[in-house]
């Protein structure tokens, strides 16, 4: 099939024909051209974002509600240094991602010409692979091949940036037979042989553990994870990229593991005798100090990423392949050993952290000072909205809450920036969430400090019709850093308090509600406990246009438990100046 | 630490040399040497590049090479595995008094003379990094006016060839 067309009308066709039904992103002058065609796909909806920070965000909130590559287009130079971020965002958490960039026209580059960056080389560290494109010719082929990369594998971002002279000249229109990079071919199939050794470690261990990180979410494998978790018996930890991965209400699930994990789940990975490390990457807030990170454990590492293996912590058996066809072939090799009688007997291994479990649950105090508790906020927005909501996080004190005491019972019910810890990532990733899922109720759980990084989007949600919903849990600082001051310097409060709640008689700047309604969303305010409720049911009822509400909560609330940063995990706090005794005998 | 020869085959793509290169820079990896080439086939090149450093961040740093797109095969060549080879040129002082005794150093490596000017040799030598070092060793106190390596390129012994296999994709492409 050949037919003319600019390389502008290319690329939307080209867009068309991998399924991409809607692009969030802002003109400018290079990337002109591509706007003309696009106003008329009927297949390709355009969102019109106010930050192009924000196009990238809500690209990887599409990507999530999805399971298909985001996508986000922004002009040359200031517009594709925004999506910076978001880049580095996707490329942390491996989120599926592709982003077009404009450029300047191909006898400019290089001539340091008017809104000219090299995107290429800034983004080459944080994108999974990009691509600079100077021919209309080798449009469709660029997009083919951009999307594969971003899709299959260890997912990640992908940019394309196509010059302003490639997207306005005539070529003929051809799309790829097929895509052919003889220097990439991931690997999915497991080998037998390692599968087999990894089951008959599970069976041989006394205290086993399934460590479930993001890879198992990327690759849908919950299903198939489930299945391995009920027929062994071992238990289950989930961290923060795998949150609702496996069910929180699950006899076998123990807890999040990491610094601000469950004493049952952080006890469950420094006790264990074997940790099967499923599409995780022993991130150093999981491991806390490495070097007396699960002294004990013998290590099965499967993740579709061989350079994750043996990065942080070596393996005994390393499993190269995708997280589903690694658990679905653990099925079959477990049952083979079950067969023959092989079987792990974890009783006394599940007495050690059922002690744990109910020796130490999730709690928090309510505060004194007259603010509503952050965490109680939080845990009844969860109970309110229920499950099949999608919770959207920020980053700081509330995403831990939010991961916390939220029970998340399906895969991608929450949804944060884990790996580059992006503050501004709620709103905009919440509206990409919505439009990729609209028949779902979002609520961007987001601090007051990220809130003012992004909110600007709302302006996009409310002329959109975006209904997303808002929980700006205030507490009129950035209550993390705050955090780090109170415990390590001494509570010197420097540069922490924003003044978005009122202190000492002082007005908000800005204040959430009349904000939100000159963005023309609903404005709702919570200062008592015995309104949340009610405020909440309030929010849920409104589903025509975005709304905000803002919570005034106690600013000394904090996150706990916390592995202080660069101790031991053995050393976690359960609250302040708390430790657990491990070794306790009933 | 020690020093390890790797033989990358790359699609002949711009940028490949930055990417590559920044892998190594990132983790502070100073690369002793870097060649690259175009090889047998019209699309792909070879990079050779030489690092001094620990085994375990070579094996990541070899695998985040492997994660390049554009990166087809990646090959560590042990000393005695391989035939390695550098092109020296050195320019070197030699005057009526020490002329006789630098042409005969030359001689002794079978290095030979390119260039000649009233008071200064160029010698362009051939030759594993050992014998060119040992060169520069015996001509420094004559004095050494400029010098320049072209980098390690290195082939593995035997009848097997580092394309056999992996390649059948590229030549379609090529």
């Amino acid at each position: 099939m050949t037919e003319q067309m600019t390389g502008a009308q290319s690329l939307i066709r080209s867009l068309e024909h991998v399924g991409v039904d809607t692009v969030f992103g802002i003109p400018g002058g290079a990337i002109l051209p591509a706007y003309d065609p696009l106003y008329d796909s009927a297949k390709v909806r355009h969102i019109l974002m106010r930050h192009e920070q924000g196009a990238g965000h809500a690209a990887e909130g599409y990507a999530y509600a999805t399971g298909r590559p985001g996508v986000c287009m922004a002009t040359s130079g200031p517009g594709a240094t925004n999506l910076v971020t978001p880049l580095a965002d996707a490329h942390m958490d491996s989120v599926p991602m592709v982003a077009i960039t404009g450029q300047v026209a191909s006898p400019m580059i290089g001539t340091d010409a008017f809104q000219e960056a090299d995107i290429c080389g800034i983004t080459m560290p944080i994108t999974k692979h990009n691509f600079l494109v100077r021919d209309a010719r080798e449009i469709p082929k660029t997009i083919a091949e951009a999307f594969h990369i971003a899709s299959t594998g260890r997912p990640g971002p992908v940019l394309v940036d196509i010059s302003k002279d490639a997207l306005q000249s005539m070529a003929d229109f051809r799309w790829p037979e097929r895509i052919d990079l003889p220097g990439y071919r991931p690997v999915t199939k497991p080998h037998g042989k390692q599968v087999r050794e990894a089951a008959r470690m599970i069976a041989e261990a006394k205290r086993p553990v399934f460590y479930v990180g993001g890879g198992v979410l990327r690759a849908g494998a919950s299903a198939e994870l489930r299945v391995l978790a009920e027929l062994t018996g071992v238990p289950v930890v989930t961290t923060l990229m795998a949150r609702g991965v496996f069910p929180d209400g699950h006899p076998l699930f123990v807890g999040m593991p990491g610094m601000h994990g469950d004493v049952s789940a952080v006890g469950a990975l420094q006790k264990a005798d074997l940790i099967v490390a499923l599409g995780a990457r022993f991130d150093d807030r999981v491991t806390g100090r490495l070097d007396s990170f699960a002294p004990d454990a013998k290590i099965v590492h499967a993740d579709i990423d061989p350079a994750e293996i043996s990065k942080n912590r070596h393996a005994d058996v390393p499993i190269v392949g995708d997280c589903r066809e690694v658990l679905a072939d653990l099925v079959v090799a477990v049952r083979a050993d079950q067969e023959k009688g092989r079987e792990g007997d974890y009783g006394a291994w599940w007495k050690q952290l059922n002690r744990l479990r109910t020796t130490y649950p999730k709690g928090f105090d309510e505060p004194d000072d007259g603010h509503l508790s952050p965490q109680g906020v939080i845990q009844r927005l969860g109970r309110i909205a229920g499950p099949e909501a999608t919770y959207v996080a920020g980053v700081g004190q509330h995403q831990m809450w939010a991961a916390q005491f939220i029970d998340y019972e399906r895969p991608g019910a929450f949804v944060n920036s884990g790996g580059l810890g992006t503050m501004g990532f709620s709103v905009p990733a919440a509206l990409g969430a919505k439009v990729g899922d609209p028949d779902r109720v979002v609520w961007s759980i987001d601090g007051d400090g990220c809130f003012q990084m992004t909110n600007q989007e709302l302006a996009t949600c409310a002329v959109e019709g975006i209904p997303i919903k808002v929980a700006v849990v205030n507490n009129g600082n950035l209550g993390m850093v705050r955090q780090w001051q109170t415990l390590y310097y001494d509570r010197r409060y420097s540069n922490t308090d924003l003044q978005t709640a009122p202190k000492d008689e002082k007005v908000r700047v800005p204040d959430f509600v009349r904000l939100a309604e000159a963005y023309g969303c609903v404005g709702l305010r919570c200062e008592r406990p015995e309104d949340i409720d009610a405020t909440i049911e309030k929010a849920m009822a409104i589903n025509d246009v975005p709304v905000v509400v803002d919570f005034s909560v106690s600013h000394d609330a904090m996150v706990w438990p916390m592995v202080g940063p660069g101790i031991s995990n053995d050393n976690i706090q359960y609250a302040r100046d708390m430790a657990p005794d491990w070794e306790h005998e009933d | 630490m020690s020093r390890h020869t790797l033989s990358v085959l790359v699609e002949n793509t711009p940028g490949i040399l930055a990417r590559a290169s920044a892998l190594f820079s990132r983790r502070g990896f100073n690369i002793d040497s870097l060649s690259v080439s175009t090889t047998e086939y019209p699309g792909l090149s070879r990079m050779t590049i030489v690092v001094n450093c620990d085994l375990h961040p070579l094996e990541q740093v070899t695998k985040q090479l492997n994660k390049l797109v554009n990166v087809v095969k990646i090959v560590e060549m042990d000393t005695p595995a391989s035939v390695q080879r550098e092109l020296l040129l050195v320019k070197v002082r030699a005057d009526a008094n020490s002329r006789t005794h630098v042409l005969q150093t030359a001689e002794l490596f079978r290095a030979s003379v390119v260039d000649v000017s009233p008071d200064i040799v160029v010698i362009e030598a051939t030759g594993d990094p050992g014998k060119l070092d040992a060169l520069v060793k015996n001509l420094e106190p004559f004095g050494i006016r400029e010098l320049v390596k072209s980098g390690v390129v290195a082939m593995g012994r035997g009848p097997r060839s580092i394309t056999d296999r992996s390649l059948r994709a590229v030549d379609r492409s090529a």
